[in-house]
């Protein structure tokens, strides 16, 4: 008797096998990863698993936003400043060419050392970094012009002047200006997807994840300080929400995996860069065929479909 | 006298009940003044204080009834349960939490949503209910609060939601967090219809339902004292070792810094929704 994840699967590997999404050198890849990926059902991705990919998602050497921007895109202008009080620098927005298209890109960008570390703030937004990124948005859909996020960010910013500056309410409407867009819109998950910080720039026509990186309600700390009562506990913490790639693709969260070079992509960035611009451009190419309304119904109709549900019986 | 006033004084026999067995506060005993009181007392004065104004907690049953005409509110979509998706498991079994809150709350999940009339205005109304795991949001109260969009719109009424909640629901992982970005599409939709959103903000809503639906009312109301917070007091207070202001993320900070439209008594709320269905009715 198969399993319900494995049903889940096998349906979603007949409908990658059928469509064009990772169109030309990651499609077999991808497929042959998923085949993998089923032949391991029986034995789960480990908790030692996921906590390698909490370790990578997490290395102090993993390529941040600025490091693919150089790689990635030609001719990148920042773009500063959320046209209301200040240029939060935990944000990067700004517009280049991809594979020659201009794009706009927005993304998460921690430091490299404490000096960077404190005026990116860790990668950790205020209100005003995620009305920066809403200006970028509609600078995008106001020219028609791709949007391409990176998330990367343990979390929104916890502080009092954020929760000040209304930080509930700012990754509300970012999201919100998300589902709005018109233009195709890619979103990659290229190392900590920290709960609403992250999702706030990760409403897309399509989002990636790439092989090492972790998307998550919560972090492992936090979850175990709740439930174990103990921060302690957070590889047993991890192991119990699963925020791996592997399992957000299994849930139906993501659209796609990008593989990282072995070992990581800190262990060969310009390898990484590589792979994620070819998946970046895959799926702009995947979307911007469609007529913009169509394309925002399908995002949409998406997200609606996330989540599992169960019934209770009597009142069946 | 200048230190009587026209309210009974029942803080003389009724001050400071004895603390239940597990040594916690008794849920009548007022956290601010102390004053204790029986349960048909709170009823009356729909759970609020009449020594010091403070508002207790309202389950969301009882606040459909404050809310909405008498017998106008018929539920939708309670048969919906929480899967486990995740087969989440820490000291102890997610299905088991989930059994041992429909069982002490009466509830299918932390909302309560269906077709209501406010002061003889028709609106679809959801109700978040905090006893219920912390009022966490899974796929369930995502579903439930997208349903009641999707209800509304197709009613052209506007949707009340009353919130009430800790934050995304930790056993459903990546899932629950997914809550917010469905919420969020459903609400474009209605706003798409041109209906209209009121959003009730109570004690406490934080984390992904402030960061999602609870923030995106064409009007958004709180309760007086309602802690409405992205990160909770602890959490900022741990995270940054700065010290907090008194009122921090209380709606009247939130009112002072320009994130609520009102802050409404619990007495005055019922009308004021009147009021807001009335002038939105205009079309």
């Amino acid at each position: 008797m198969p399993s319900e994840a494995e049903i889940r699967l096998r349906e979603r590997l007949s409908k990658l096998g059928a469509m064009k999404l990772l169109r030309g050198t990651k499609l077999s890849g991808e497929l042959g990863r998923l085949q993998d990926q089923l032949e391991r059902l029986q034995e789960e991705p480990s908790a030692e698993d996921i906590w390698r990919s909490v370790e990578l998602a997490r290395h102090q050497d993993r390529p941040y936003t600025l490091d693919y921007v150089e790689r990635i895109f030609e001719d990148f202008f920042e773009l500063h400043g959320d046209r209301g009080r200040a240029d939060d620098r935990a944000i990067v927005t700004g517009i280049g060419k991809l594979d020659g298209r201009t794009v706009v890109l927005i993304g998460h960008q921690k430091g490299r050392d404490i000096k960077e570390r404190t005026k990116r703030n860790f990668g950790m937004a205020y209100p005003e970094g995620y009305r920066k990124a809403m200006r970028a948005m509609t600078l995008a859909d106001r020219h028609g012009f791709p949007l391409v996020t990176m998330v990367d960010t343990p979390g929104a910013y916890p502080g009092v002047a954020a929760e000040q500056h209304g930080q509930g309410g700012a990754i509300a409407r970012s999201q919100a200006a998300m589902v709005r867009l018109s233009v195709p819109t890619v979103s990659c998950v290229i190392g900590e997807g920290g709960s609403g910080g992250a999702v706030a720039i990760a409403v897309a026509d399509r989002v990636l994840m790439q092989q090492n990186a972790i998307y998550s309600v919560i972090s492992p700390e936090g979850c175990a300080a709740i439930l174990w009562r103990d921060a302690g506990e957070a590889r047993k913490a991890a192991a119990a929400f699963k925020p791996d790639a592997a399992h957000c693709y299994e849930l139906g969260v993501i659209d796609a995996i990008v593989e990282e070079p072995d070992g990581g992509a800190h262990e060969d960035p310009d390898a990484a860069a590589a792979l994620l611009r070819t998946a970046l451009s895959a799926a702009i190419s995947d979307v911007e065929g469609l007529d913009p309304d169509e394309r925002r119904r399908e995002r949409r109709a998406k997200y609606r479909r996330m989540g599992v549900l169960a019934f209770a019986a009597q009142s069946l | 006298m200048a230190a009587m006033d026209s309210r009974v004084d029942v803080t003389v026999e009724n001050r400071e009940a004895a603390p239940t067995d597990d040594g916690k506060r008794h849920p009548n005993t007022c956290p601010r003044c102390h004053s204790h009181y029986r349960d048909d007392e709170l009823e009356q004065t729909l759970r609020v204080c009449p020594q010091c104004d403070h508002h207790f907690p309202v389950r969301a049953r009882e606040r459909i009834a404050q809310l909405a005409d008498r017998g106008t509110f018929a539920e939708q979509d309670a048969a919906l349960r929480s899967a486990d998706p995740l087969s989440f498991f820490d000291l102890r079994a997610y299905t088991e939490r989930l059994a041992e809150a429909e069982v002490a709350t009466g509830l299918g999940d932390a909302v309560i949503a269906g077709a209501a009339a406010i002061e003889r205005r028709p609106c679809e109304l959801a109700v978040m209910d905090f006893a219920f795991m912390g009022g966490s949001m899974g796929s369930v109260v995502g579903e439930k609060f997208v349903r009641a969009c999707e209800s509304a719109a197709e009613a052209g009424v506007p949707l009340v939601s009353v919130s009430a909640s800790g934050g995304a629901r930790m056993q459903e992982g990546i899932l629950a967090l997914m809550q917010l970005p469905k919420t969020v599409c459903a609400i474009e939709e209605l706003h798409e219809s041109r209906g209209a959103l009121f959003s009730v903000l109570t004690h406490p809503t934080t984390g992904g339902v402030l960061a999602s639906f609870a923030s995106l009312g064409d009007v958004v109301l709180a309760e007086p004292g309602a802690l409405m917070s992205f990160a909770g007091p602890r959490v900022v207070a741990q995270t940054t070792r700065e010290k907090l202001p008194d009122d921090f993320g209380l709606a009247e900070s939130n009112y002072r810094f320009g994130h609520l439209d009102a802050i409404v008594p619990r007495g005055e709320l019922r009308p004021t929704l009147g009021r807001l269905l009335r002038l939105f009715a205009n079309r």
